[in-house]
């Protein structure tokens, strides 16, 4: 074996010579065989022809010995030699073939780089998969959020965790030279970074017992804030840091690369003390768990004993835990939740299109077969086996495969960037996992299975068609017989593929954008228009009675009010258009109750509010500023609240308290308003309590003013305004309401799928409509003799149109039916994606029917057009 | 293997191997004469056969090849093998005319 080896890479390098004394043996041979046929009497020609006869194919037979001495990279480098030689004669069609590959590589190569980077990629901690996000639930919220008191008997009676911690985000005002500054703290249980497994760069962890109550309160900074606020000392260690007018010693830094997806912002991280009032009552929940399994516990397991823990808690106390069960996810699972289907949709819609750009190119390289079959027939005369020809085509795909590959691979870089640049930076936030995005790896594995994928289909054509072929039938002149047929058939089908996969595409980008308008056209209850606001945030420390609160807020709205250009001001604990969130259970005076909780939205608001946002009231009255503190307490329901709870009644003057209908709690409605959309714009409508902000004052609140003119020049006023009432106040978060609903989640997740799909689908219908005409203009070229025939006949212009566009609208209307039932399908899978309108949306899909049907007709148009306007003559002459 | 039996006796060059094969089979086996080329070429990489330019004893240059001891020994085995082959060929054949 070896010496066999060692043979042919002697031959290898003296391949000339090998040549030469092949070519010399195989002539003495001939010469040889010719002389004896001289002796036997013939002719001088006889005998050379003869001899030729009897010798055989001398080029195959030197390509034989060739291969026999040869290694198998020769002969694909000799392929590969010619087949970049033929792209390059044909630059026209390498380009398109190249740019379509490369056009649906990118989008696919750059959807997969999210897919990766959310979905498949770890989470950054030691064993990220024996992470849990562990919450409470309810049937409202799947996923809602841990009483203090039930997470301590959850840790205590557990079996399935080796640690369980906590974790919520706390707004710090940090005194700096330049007056107060709002900064993002997250506050977490002594066991956090344990449970994690991260540990702090510099300094130390917390310690056990950090978390109680009237321990000296430490802090952890972030890695950044070390380095902005702090220069990077490392002296910082055992510092003091005033936050929120407490002194905090800090004890350690975090490491660089630490991520925790909910909270990414953090900036000062501290033990959790369970300091606040909600954190006292065991009905209160602000707090989000997570933890790490113990060896051998599978999720389903801890589901099930969180499940038993929290039913045994509902026994038990069942003023506070009815109805509260217990939720245990993945945290991978948990921080991707909302993207997951966007992107799966995303990358569905990019393979789709990936698979139209292949078919696409597999058609064009079927066509230059056709028109190569000569070149194909000499060959094969010349001696080419099948196999080497058959070669040659796969050499030929590869080549454009990887060529499409490389360039698609540029594009989806830029694809990347370019998405990335389309995510807000709030949003960023929260996705940490996309930090670093980019070609990795599992990317480049990627665009190499896709690469190889391209490379069989478009290889795969044109070979399958060179076996049906013979190749005799090449070298004949007139040959467009079976061939031809043939090619029509598989082209045809081809294209059938390409127009159904386009509907499918049209159709989820149609969908997709009718979700978005039904979104945008959504009926909020207010008007969104001419609205700016900021956050204010009062630090405890400093803003330590309601009375202090509501002074701010009162002194705020009326010098916003005075500000030149503002018709009104109000202020809200939580905007509009945010979430079913901050929720409040209820109880009626004078209603029998089971115990059942009544969940609500809760919102504290000025008695300027309602009419700045443009409420409408239905019955009753708006707040007032004599609804303070000392009058009795009052609320405003919407109209979700008045039809659940007081059917058929006039609720105005209705009383209602908290669970126990303690005395302090109780107050009467005083007015019922149109609903107005608390929640995210694809969330549900619940029923929702408004209650003046003077009796339940918020020190983390929002100013909202109308202006007459464009909000957005108001916003600089607006944060210096909050400032000069009060320099302790933290201002942020400026916005126009449009903006903050164009760039709420809901809407962002919706756009940007709509805007995809939108894209793949107008590439998709593109390729699709210039796949037909590729077949149809073939098809006709191919006919030409046939037409000229049969006007020559006397058929008319009329009949010639029909020929061709029968042909055209067969294939549209099979593409259309197949792409319609595909659809359908697909638009199922999109599920929650789809907002107000069904997956069998028969308007859409008839709109798109129709686009499609049209510019596919018109497409066909061209050649038919061609077609008829053959002139007899001409066309018979041509053969 | 006929090629190897062809030049067990003498080196022989392409042409005489074919000649050779064409004689002692009286003119039953005549293949493609050059299809001998591409199988030399294979025996020579195999290590069976070594090859050398000589004259002919009509004074032209050609290329004789020679056994070598690997292919004496391959020849060997393909034998043994062919024999037994044909001896199981012909007892299949003898008992089903018995």
């Amino acid at each position: 074996m070896l010496n066999g080896l060692a043979k042919r890479m002697e031959l290898l390098f003296r391949r000339k010579r090998f040549v030469a004394e092949l070519d010399e043996e195989m002539k003495f041979h001939r010469e040889q065989m010719e002389r004896d046929l001289l002796a036997t009497g013939m002719t001088l020609e006889e005998a050379r022809l003869a001899a030729g006869r009897e010798f055989g194919n001398a080029t195959r037979l030197k390509e034989q010995s060739h291969e026999a001495v040869g290694f198998g990279f020769e002969t694909v480098a000799q392929d590969l030699k010619f087949a970049l030689r033929q792209l390059r004669k044909n630059p026209g069609f390498t380009a398109t073939a190249v740019l379509i590959l490369a056009l649906g590589m990118g989008a696919s190569v750059a959807i997969f780089a999210f897919v990766d980077a959310a979905l498949i990629k770890p989470l950054p901690y030691p064993n990220p998969t024996r992470l849990m996000d562990v919450t409470e639930s309810l049937a409202l919220f799947p996923r809602g959020n841990l009483s203090y008191a039930d997470y301590v008997d959850w840790k205590r009676m557990n079996s399935s965790f080796s640690s369980l911690d906590v974790y919520n985000q706390v707004g710090f005002g940090l005194q700096t030279p330049s007056g107060m500054e709002p900064a993002h703290g997250e506050r977490v249980s002594a066991g956090f970074f344990r449970t994690l497994g991260v540990r702090p760069a510099l300094g130390r962890d917390f310690h056990d017992g950090e978390d109680t109550v009237g321990a000296a309160p430490v802090v952890l900074l972030s890695y950044g804030t070390w380095q902005r606020r702090f220069g990077g000392r490392s002296d910082i260690v055992g510092q003091s840091v005033n936050l929120s007018g407490i002194a905090h010693t800090v004890i350690g830094v975090l490491p660089e690369g630490f991520q925790f997806a909910f909270r990414g912002n953090g900036e000062f991280w501290e033990a959790l003390q369970p300091t606040r009032e909600c954190e006292k009552r065991r009905s209160c929940h602000d707090l989000n768990g997570v933890g790490r399994l113990k060896d051998g516990v599978t999720p389903e397991m801890a589901l099930a004993n969180m499940k038993d823990i929290a039913h045994q808690l509902e026994l038990q106390y069942p003023d506070s835990n009815r109805g509260q069960g217990a939720s245990v996810m993945p945290l991978s699972a948990a921080i991707v939740g909302d993207i997951k289907p966007i992107l799966l949709v995303l990358l569905g819609g990019a393979c789709l299109l990936l698979m139209i750009s292949c078919v696409n190119v597999a058609s064009l390289m079927l066509v230059r077969s056709e028109s190569r079959r000569r070149e194909i027939a000499v060959r094969g005369a010349l001696g080419a086996s099948r196999i080497r020809l058959a070669r040659q085509f796969a050499t030929e795909g590869t080549a454009l495969a990887v060529a499409g590959c490389v360039a698609g691979v540029g594009i989806a870089g830029a694809g990347i960037q370019f998405l990335l640049r389309l995510i807000s930076k709030d949003m960023l936030v929260g996705m940490p996992f996309l930090d670093g995005l980019g070609l990795n790896l599992h990317v480049a594995l990627f665009a190499c299975v896709l690469a190889i994928l391209a490379a069989l289909l478009a290889s795969a054509t044109p070979i399958v068609q060179l076996r049906k072929s013979t190749l005799r039938d090449g070298l004949t002149e007139g040959g467009r017989g079976s061939a031809g047929t043939l090619w029509r058939r598989i082209g045809a089908n081809l294209v059938v593929i390409e127009l159904a996969t386009a509907m499918v595409l049209l159709a989820g980008a149609a969908l997709l954008g009718k979700s978005l308008y039904r979104l945008l056209h959504e009926n909020l209850g207010f008007d969104p228009e001419h609205l700016a606001t900021v956050s204010v945030e009062l630090p405890d420390g400093l803003f330590p009675t309601d009375e202090k609160v509501v002074a701010f807020q009162r002194d705020l709205v009326e010098k916003a009010r005075e500000l030149p250009g503002v018709e009104s001001a109000g202020v809200t604990n939580v905007l509009p258009v945010s979430c079913n969130c901050d929720t409040d259970w209820v109880r009626f005076v004078g209603k029998p109750y089971n115990g059942i909780h009544n969940e609500v939205n809760e919102r504290e608001t000025s008695a300027t509010l309602m009419s700045t946002l443009g409420a409408r009231l239905k019955s009753g009255r708006f707040f007032t500023d004599a609804d303070n503190a000392k009058s009795p307490k009052v609320v405003l329901i919407n109209d979700a609240f008045a039809r659940k709870y007081f059917p058929g009644e006039d609720p105005v003057g209705k009383k209602y308290g908290d669970t126990d209908l303690k005395p302090s709690s109780i107050r009467e409605v005083v007015g019922v308003i149109e609903n107005m959309k608390d929640a995210g714009l694809d969330q549900d409508q619940w029923p929702a309590e408004y209650e003046p902000f003077n009796q339940e004052p918020d020190s983390y609140f929002f100013l909202v003013v109308r202006t007459k003119q464009d909000p957005a020049a108001i916003l600089p006023t607006l944060t210096s305004l909050a400032h000069g009432v009060s320099p302790n106040a933290g201002v942020d978060e400026p916005a126009t309401f449009s903006q903050l609903i164009a760039d709420s989640n809901a809407a962002y997740l919706h756009r940007t799928a709509a805007y995809l799909m939108g894209g793949f689908a107008a590439l998709a219908l593109v390729l699709g409509v210039v796949g037909l005409y590729g077949v149809i203009a073939y098809s006709v070229s191919q006919r030409t003799r046939e037409i000229g025939v049969r006007m020559a006949l006397g058929a008319q212009k009329g009949s010639v149109y029909k020929l061709v566009m029968g042909e055209a609208g067969r294939l549209i209307g099979i593409g259309v039916v197949v792409g319609t039932a595909g659809s359908v399908g697909a638009a199922m899978l999109m599920g929650k994606l789809l907002y107000g309108v069904q997956a069998w949306d028969a308007e859409t899909l008839a709109g798109v029917a129709v686009v499609l049907g049209v510019s596919a007709m018109l497409a066909s148009f061209i050649p038919a057009r061609r077609a008829a306007s053959v002139n007899p003559t001409e066309a018979l002459r041509a053969e | 293997m006929l090629i190897l039996k062809t030049l067990t006796r003498a080196p022989l060059h392409g042409y005489g191997i074919a000649l050779s094969i064409k004689r002692l089979s009286d003119d039953v086996l005549t293949v493609e004469e050059g299809s001998l080329y591409p199988a030399l070429q294979r025996l020579l990489v195999q290590g069976w056969v070594k090859a050398e330019w000589k004259m002919t004893e009509t004074n032209r240059r050609a290329r004789f090849y020679t056994l070598t001891a690997a292919g004496r020994k391959q020849l060997g085995n393909e034998l043994a093998e062919f024999d037994q082959m044909i001896a199981a060929i012909g007892r299949v054949l003898r008992s089903v005319e018995a």
